[in-house]
C-alpha cells in the first residue's frame, strides 16, 4: 500500500478521532455541572445516587462501560443494535464517563470558594443563580482550569478506546492497516496524530489560563 | 424616623446562645457604634441584621415594617421574593476582609449589582460610581482589580461598592481589623467622610478613639448582652467595672 493511500484512509479516522472528541466535551463538560450540584446536593437521596454514579464511572473500565452502552440495548431489551447507535453508544459512554470526572473537579472549585463571595453577593441583592453564575462560577473555571486541561488530554488519547465497539476512527484504522499489510508505518502516524493533538491541546488550554490571569 | 429596630434578638449556635434578648434600634443619620471584646456577639448581631444569619427568637423592623421575625410557637419568617428584595436594598454591609470579587475591575465591582440587580442605566450608574470613587481618593483605579490594591485601597472600593446601591443605612463589620495602622487611619478618614454627609451608620469596631469620635451612640456589649449604651462619653467615663477592664482603665498590678 502506497503511504499516501495509507495517510487518506488514516486521515478519514483522525476526522472522526476528533468528532469523538468534540461531542464528548460539548456533552460532558455541561453535564458534569449539573451532576457536581447533585453531588453537593442537600437533599440525601440525590447525593448518595450521584455518589454511586460517579464511584461506578470511576470505579470500572471505559472500554467496559463502553461495551455495555453498546450491547446492552440489545441483551437488556433485545433491541437492534448497530448502524448508526454505533456512533451514538460511543458517545453516551465517554460523555457519561467523562462527566463524573468533571463533576469531582467542578465540585473542587465550588467548594473551594470562600464563603466571603457568596455573603458578598448576597449583601448586594444577587439571586442564588446570578450569584453563581456572574460571581462563583468564572473564578471557579479558573481554579479549575488545570485539572480540565489533565482530563481534556486523556480524552484525546482515550478516544482510542472507541476500536472495541469497531467504530472506524484513527486507532481501529491504523490496526486494521497495521494486521492487512504487515506494518508499523500506521502505528508511527497514529502516535504522532496523538502526540500533536494534545500538543494542541495544552497550547490552547495554557493560552486561556493565560487570559485568565488578570487576576489573582 | 427609626431605620432599624431590632427587639429582643436571640440567637443560638447549636446549644450555645450567642445573643440574649438583645434590643437596639438606629434613627435616620444616627451613627451607632458597638464595641466590646472578641467573641462578645457583636458581628453575630451584625449578621443578624444584614439576615447572613437568622434570628432564633424576636423580631427586625427596616423602616417601621417588620422584615424577620419568630412566632410564638418559634418558628421564624423570613420574608420571600419581592418583599425580600425590598429590605434587602435598605441595607448595605462592609465586610472586614472586603469580599471585592476579584475577577472583577474596580469600576465593575461597583456598578455591576445596581445594573444588573437595580436595572438602573450604565450611565448614571457609571458617572455616579465615578463620583463615589473621587469620593474615596480612587479616581485612577477604577480600571484595576482588587489584587493590585492595597488592603486599605481595597476596603474604600467595598465601601464605594455598598454606597453605590443608595442603602439607608451602611453595616461595618471590623472595616480596619485586616489593616495596618496606616491603612486603618485612610479607611476611618473615608468612614468620617461619610458621618459628615449624615449617612445612616452602624459599626462594629476595635478602633476605641475612632468610635467615641464618630458616634452618637455607643453599645458596649458583654457575652451576648448589652452592657452598657449611651452618648460616647456616657460609655467611655462609665464607671462601670466591665468596661473599665475593657478599656485597660483597670491598672492593678
Amino acid at each position: 500500500m502506497r503511504f499516501s493511500v495509507m495517510l487518506e484512509q488514516l486521515s478519514g479516522g483522525m476526522v472522526k478521532s476528533l468528532g469523538i472528541f468534540v461531542l464528548t466535551l460539548v456533552f460532558s463538560l455541561p453535564l458534569g455541572l449539573l451532576v457536581s450540584f447533585g453531588r453537593m446536593s442537600k437533599n440525601k437521596i440525590l447525593q448518595t445516587i450521584i455518589k454511586g454514579y460517579i464511584s461506578l464511572m470511576r470505579g470500572t473500565p471505559l472500554m467496559l462501560q463502553l461495551l455495555v452502552v453498546y450491547f446492552g440495548p440489545y441483551y437488556l431489551f433485545g433491541m437492534r443494535i448497530g448502524g448508526s447507535y454505533r456512533f451514538i453508544a460511543i458517545i453516551v459512554g465517554f460523555s457519561l464517563n467523562y462527566a463524573a470526572y468533571f463533576a469531582e473537579i467542578y465540585r473542587s472549585g465550588i467548594e473551594s470558594m470562600p464563603v466571603g463571595q457568596y455573603e458578598a453577593a448576597n449583601i448586594l441583592g444577587y439571586s442564588k443563580t446570578q450569584c453563581f453564575f456572574r460571581i462563583i462560577f468564572p473564578q471557579v473555571v479558573k481554579r479549575i482550569l488545570p485539572a480540565v486541561t489533565n482530563e481534556v488530554i486523556t480524552l484525546v488519547k482515550d478516544t482510542s478506546l472507541s476500536f472495541s465497539l469497531a467504530y472506524a476512527e484513527m486507532f481501529t484504522i491504523a490496526k486494521q492497516i497495521a494486521a492487512a499489510e504487515t506494518t508499523f508505518i500506521p502505528f508511527v502516524v497514529a502516535a504522532v496524530f496523538y502526540f500533536v493533538f494534545n500538543l494542541v491541546v495544552a497550547v490552547g488550554m495554557e493560552t486561556i489560563e493565560k487570559k485568565l490571569n488578570y487576576y489573582q | 424616623m427609626k431605620i432599624l429596630e431590632m427587639n429582643h434578638i436571640r440567637k443560638t449556635f447549636d446549644d450555645l446562645e450567642v445573643i440574649h434578648d438583645i434590643s437596639l434600634s438606629v434613627k435616620e443619620g444616627e451613627i451607632l457604634s458597638i464595641i466590646g471584646p472578641s467573641g462578645s456577639g457583636k458581628s453575630t448581631l451584625l449578621r443578624c441584621a444584614t439576615m447572613l444569619e437568622k434570628i432564633d427568637g424576636g423580631e427586625i423592623l427596616y423602616m417601621g415594617e417588620r422584615a424577620a421575625w419568630t412566632e410564638p410557637d418559634g418558628r421564624r419568617v423570613y420574608p420571600k421574593g419581592a418583599r425580600e428584595k425590598e429590605i434587602k436594598s435598605y441595607f448595605g454591609l462592609v465586610f472586614q476582609n472586603f469580599n471585592l470579587f476579584p475577577h472583577y475591575s474596580v469600576m465593575k465591582n461597583i456598578t455591576d449589582a445596581p445594573i444588573v440587580i437595580q436595572k438602573r442605566p450604565k450611565d448614571e450608574v457609571y458617572k455616579e460610581a465615578r463620583e463615589l470613587l473621587a469620593k474615596m481618593g480612587l479616581s485612577d483605579k477604577e480600571d484595576a482589580y482588587p489584587c493590585q490594591l492595597s488592603g486599605g485601597q481595597c476596603q474604600r472600593v467595598a465601601i464605594a461598592r455598598a454606597l453605590a446601591l443608595n442603602p439607608k443605612i451602611l453595616f461595618f463589620d471590623e472595616p480596619t481589623s485586616a489593616l495596618d495602622p496606616e491603612l486603618t487611619g485612610e479607611v476611618l478618614k473615608v468612614i468620617k467622610s461619610l458621618a459628615d454627609l449624615h449617612i445612616t451608620m452602624v459599626i462594629v469596631t476595635h478602633e476605641m478613639a475612632f468610635a467615641r469620635d464618630i458616634s452618637d451612640r455607643i453599645i458596649f456589649m458583654d457575652k451576648g448582652v448589652v452592657a452598657l449604651e449611651g452618648k460616647p462619653e456616657e460609655v467611655f467615663d462609665a464607671d462601670h467595672t466591665r468596661i473599665k477592664e475593657f478599656l485597660g482603665k483597670f491598672n492593678r498590678v
